[in-house]
């Protein structure tokens, strides 16, 4: 007897890639957060073009937990190659819808679940009679079944289909009806709704749905960033798409047609990070997206930008390493190396957004940042955040932004000056004014990673090196009080137990932490949302006895970064790592942290 | 060291150019480099040129990747921001530059190990996207900072000082350039000062990449007997397939040449290129022709020298890319940026 699942419940839907299953699955998606129930969407998809098995989960949650839960109550198998396997991801008590025109009940067997088959081919094929509308219209028709299944509103599915067919009525009549093929099967065949459905609870105002990828070239746009120059990589590609697309839209000039923007597809990342700092050096907002393995070739040129000062921003959307790794999986595997890219003595501020809106808003902070500490700036999200669909609030702009240029002197202002310095610490901060290339032959200086001093010559002298480094040290102070600071969730009551995360990782403790309290567990919890860590982080893990940092690779990188900068007890710091390529689910934080206590509590 | 500056000596009767500037303000620092070495000669036909052509410094960049030859951008027009990049990475960095700051005079100076070896990609896409730069490959055969190892563009068969041969087959910066589509291609030798003058305007006036590869003796490492890099072989071989005069613009053609023998090149600032011909039948405007004739030469061992392929018509990319005439950098924030009303209705279409 399955038990009664109102807006709380995962539907994975298993298809073939290549088959146009992307569009049903978000018309399901979007259609349950009109209906005002908290969704996310996450896309398991594999490195290929055509024919491999990928899924799309969606979680439904009244609640608005965001992250995996790990539980699958209705799924639609839509892949023979992969009945086995989705049928044994089925929850007990839950639902297994599958195209029954080739009825495999032998196949099929679970005693703990339910096996619905729609015969969705042979309803199609008699349907519609061109064979790629009968392909296509398959996967509209098990939205359809799913709308009577789990009691989506038709009359939303159908202003849905309006408005992404607006200019094609034609294609709207024909959905519909095989949205009604599947609607009305399920409705004749089994009792409508299952115990597990889905409930109108308002209708989601003020959110929207985007993935941090949009968010993020939407961002750059927002920052007046002008070139961006990049290598293909999944899973950062989108990130550029987006910021190309919206530079489409608002960034062409109405009377010329001319292009406020310049997008370079580079010849590989080394050249992609070149044209970001030659760019930023002539004073364009420039930015690269890309992952681990674009970080790795780039990283000549991090710590050429460092050591010359040049503000730079680099968008890394992680992925599973090492090495090639799994392109299409998720991880939080590049955060030592961003911190401390390139050889010889070097560290970069990095920034951690933990959903679309702070890949949105920090994408604004990257080019400011970047400008105010002429330096490589790093945005660390993940393939969670950048590719998959997020429930989020709408994002704001402010009017009256005006972008940091950091200390730029204008021509006029390098003419009061009685000589130019480029390396020169007049204000203490650790950093010195920069001028740009065009503009006044006083201000002239000669950008070089080989060694210089704070006059901007070369120089082979030791105590002028040392005073060029030990000044660098001084601006990265500066940086830990110019960093987003962390965000405190403290517990309902006092507690020795904390816990860090940072990015994707944030929606399975938010959850596991509700989880927690029923089990008896406190734990204050702290998100850091930049490095350098700023001076609450280590009172953080000061004013605890253990902190458990929650991240997702093998080795435990924030902790080793936590260790290395907070100047902490290592014993303090106790792992909780998830690193298999999925989400991080919330069960993993909760029996991350039971299980050392359990353990503890014994000994 | 390159930190020792010159010392500015103001001799009498010195003439300034049509912006007021004397000779001396298009140098920098003091040369570092071997006493003789070919990469100085070419450090001062820039010098010539740019001053020639009344260029405010300011308006110019000038980057490098590493070598000898990326040395020297700190020798000449100190008043201009420089840039020494990483080892063969200055096409990239200028490419950048170039998008952020499109009314940049940008030169780029690299040596044969910096983009025929490490950086030979690089090169070869800024040749392809056609960046508006001089392209100077200071090209002497040899890694000299390192100590006398073969480059790639060592001729095969050629004697390195401690006597051992080159068994590899040189690669060719001026076909590859040509293969590569390039619009501007180029070769001249350090020793040859009037002629490497006239290839620095043109390649400067050129809208589009102009490489310009020059013979330049490393007299330390590859000047010696059985070199075919050094100052003995480079003269006694040196073949310069076309002969090239600069004529500013609003300029009168002063020379007159029988049909046939010369071609007018105009370039987009009015300034024109008079090509005579030196060798039967040479066109610098036909890439097969001129590909074909490059690898005649090479067989017979000659450096063929001259402006040996142009093509001003061929987009630059930024005309390729559509970008605004203003440079990028320059755009005010209220024309990047598209206001909260727009992000609001953007974001309608997101639920």
């Amino acid at each position: 007897m399955t038990d009664k699942r109102i807006n709380d419940f995962v539907l994975k839907i298993g298809t073939v890639n290549g088959t146009g299953s992307a569009s049903a699955n978000s018309l399901l998606m979007k259609a349950m957060f009109r209906m005002g129930i908290p969704v996310t969407g996450k896309n398991l998809f594999p490195s290929n073009i055509q024919g491999l098995p990928t899924w799309y989960e969606i979680r439904a949650n009244h609640q608005g937990y965001m992250s995996r839960s790990g539980r699958v109550d209705v799924m639609v198998a839509m892949n023979a190659q992969t009945y086995q396997r989705d049928l044994e991801d089925v929850s007990a008590g839950g639902f297994l819808i599958y195209d029954s025109t080739w009825p495999r009940e032998r196949q099929l067997v679970r005693d703990d679940i339910t096996v619905l088959g729609v015969p969705l081919a042979k309803l199609c094929n008699e349907h519609f009679s061109d064979a790629r509308v009968r392909i296509l219209m398959k996967n509209i028709a098990y939205v359809g079944a799913l709308a009577a299944l789990l009691d989506i509103d038709t009359k939303i599915l159908r202003s849905l289909l309006e408005e992404a067919f607006a200019s094609k009525p034609k294609l709207v009549e024909s959905n519909l009806e095989a949205i009604n093929l599947g609607f009305n099967y399920a409705m004749e065949n089994f009792t409508c709704p299952l115990p597990v459905h889905a409930e109108t609870m308002g209708d989601n105002e003020g959110y929207v749905l985007i993935d941090g990828n949009a968010a993020a070239g939407l961002g750059c746009v927002y920052a007046g960033a002008t070139v961006g120059a990049w290598y293909p990589i999944t899973p950062s590609t989108s990130l550029m798409d987006s910021f190309d697309y919206y530079c489409s839209m608002f960034r062409k000039d109405v009377d010329s047609g001319e292009k406020n923007y310049c997008i370079i597809q580079a010849e590989d990342e080394l050249a992609a990070a070149g044209i970001v700092l030659g760019a930023n050096w002539t004073g364009a907002r420039a930015f690269t997206p890309t992952s681990g393995p674009g970080i790795s070739l780039m990283s000549e040129f991090i710590g050429f930008a460092y050591y010359a000062e040049i503000p730079s921003v680099f968008f890394d959307v992680q992925r599973v390493g090492p090495s090639t790794g799994m392109p299409t999986r998720t991880q939080q595997c590049d955060i030592m190396l961003c911190a401390y890219a390139s050889h010889g003595d070097t560290m970069h501020p990095l920034l951690l957004p933990a959903n679309p809106k702070e890949c949105f808003e920090m994408a604004v902070e990257a080019f400011d940042l970047a400008e105010r500490l002429q330096t490589p700036l790093f945005v660390l999200s993940d393939l969670d955040i950048g590719m998959n669909d997020w429930m989020i609030p709408e994002l704001e702009w402010d009017d009256n932004y005006q972008p940091d240029r950091g200390k730029l002197l204008s021509s006029d202002d390098v003419d009061q000056l009685e000589k130019f310095y480029r390396y020169l610490d007049v204000d203490g901060d650790g950093i010195a004014a920069r001028t740009l290339p065009g503009e006044n032959a006083k201000g002239a200086y000669f950008v070089r990673g080989s060694g210089h001093n704070k006059h901007g010559a070369y120089t082979e002298s030791s105590e002028e090196y040392t005073e060029l480094v030990d000044r660098l040290v001084t601006k990265w102070q500066t940086a830990k009080s110019l960093v987003p600071k962390p965000v405190l969730k403290p517990a309902q009551q006092a507690t020795s137990i904390g816990i860090i995360a940072y990015g994707s990782s944030d929606g399975a403790v938010v959850e596991a932490l509700d989880q927690l309290v029923e089990d008896g567990i406190h734990a204050d919890y702290m998100r850091v949302r930049a490095f350098p860590f700023n001076g609450e982080v280590s009172e953080f893990v000061k004013n605890h006895e253990k902190v458990f940092v929650v991240e997702q690779n093998r080795d435990a990188q924030l902790r080793s970064l936590l260790i290395l900068e907070t100047n902490t007890d290592a014993a303090k710091l106790i792992p909780v790592l998830h690193y298999n390529g999925m989400p991080i689910p919330s069960q993993c934080v909760v029996e991350g942290l039971c299980e050392y206590l359990k353990a503890e509590a014994v000994a | 060291m390159t930190f020792i500056a010159k010392p500015r000596i103001d001799l009498p009767g010195q003439r300034t150019n049509e912006i007021g500037l004397y000779r001396r303000d298009y140098e920098g620092v003091l040369s570092t480099l071997c006493a003789g070495c070919g990469h100085d000669s070419i450090t001062a036909a820039i010098v010539q040129a740019f001053w020639e052509m009344s260029i405010p410094p300011e308006k110019v960049v000038k980057l490098s990747g590493i070598g000898c030859s990326s040395k020297t951008p700190a020798y000449f027009i100190s008043g201009a921001h420089g840039f020494n990049s990483v080892h063969g990475r200055m096409p990239s960095v200028a490419t950048g530059a170039m998008a952020g700051n499109r009314d940049l005079v940008c030169i780029g100076v690299s040596g044969d190990g910096d983009s025929l070896s490490i950086g030979f990609g690089q090169f070869g896409h800024a040749v392809r996207r056609n960046v508006n730069m001089l392209y100077i490959i200071e090209n002497n055969g040899v890694y000299g900072l390192t100590k006398g190892q073969f480059s790639a563009s060592a001729d095969k068969g050629s004697k390195s000082k401690k006597g051992s041969i080159n068994q590899w087959k040189n690669i060719d910066s001026v076909s590859t350039a040509l293969s590569m589509g390039g619009s501007f291609a180029a070769r001249s030798f350090s020793g040859d000062r009037e002629q490497l003058v006239t290839l620095i305007k043109a390649g400067v006036k050129h809208p589009g990449c102009a490489v310009l590869e020059v013979v330049s003796p490393c007299v330390t490492f590859n000047n010696h007997q059985g070199s075919t890099k050094s100052y003995s072989y480079t003269r006694d071989h040196y073949h310069p397939a076309s002969q090239t005069d600069f004529i500013p613009p609003a300029t009168e053609i002063k020379a007159t040449y029988a049909e046939g023998e010369s071609t007018i090149v105009e370039l987009h600032d009015g300034s024109k290129l008079l090509l005579k011909k030196t060798d039967e039948g040479y066109d610098a405007t036909n890439r097969s022709r001129v590909l074909r004739y490059l690898e005649q030469q090479r067989a017979r061992g000659e450096v063929v020298t001259g402006l040996l392929f142009i093509n001003g018509e061929l987009p630059e990319m930024h005309q390729i890319y559509g970008t605004s005439h203003t440079p990028l950098k320059d755009i005010g924030f209220e024309k990047l940026n598209p206001g909260s009303e727009v992000l609001a209705k953007l974001q309608s279409r997101m639920r």
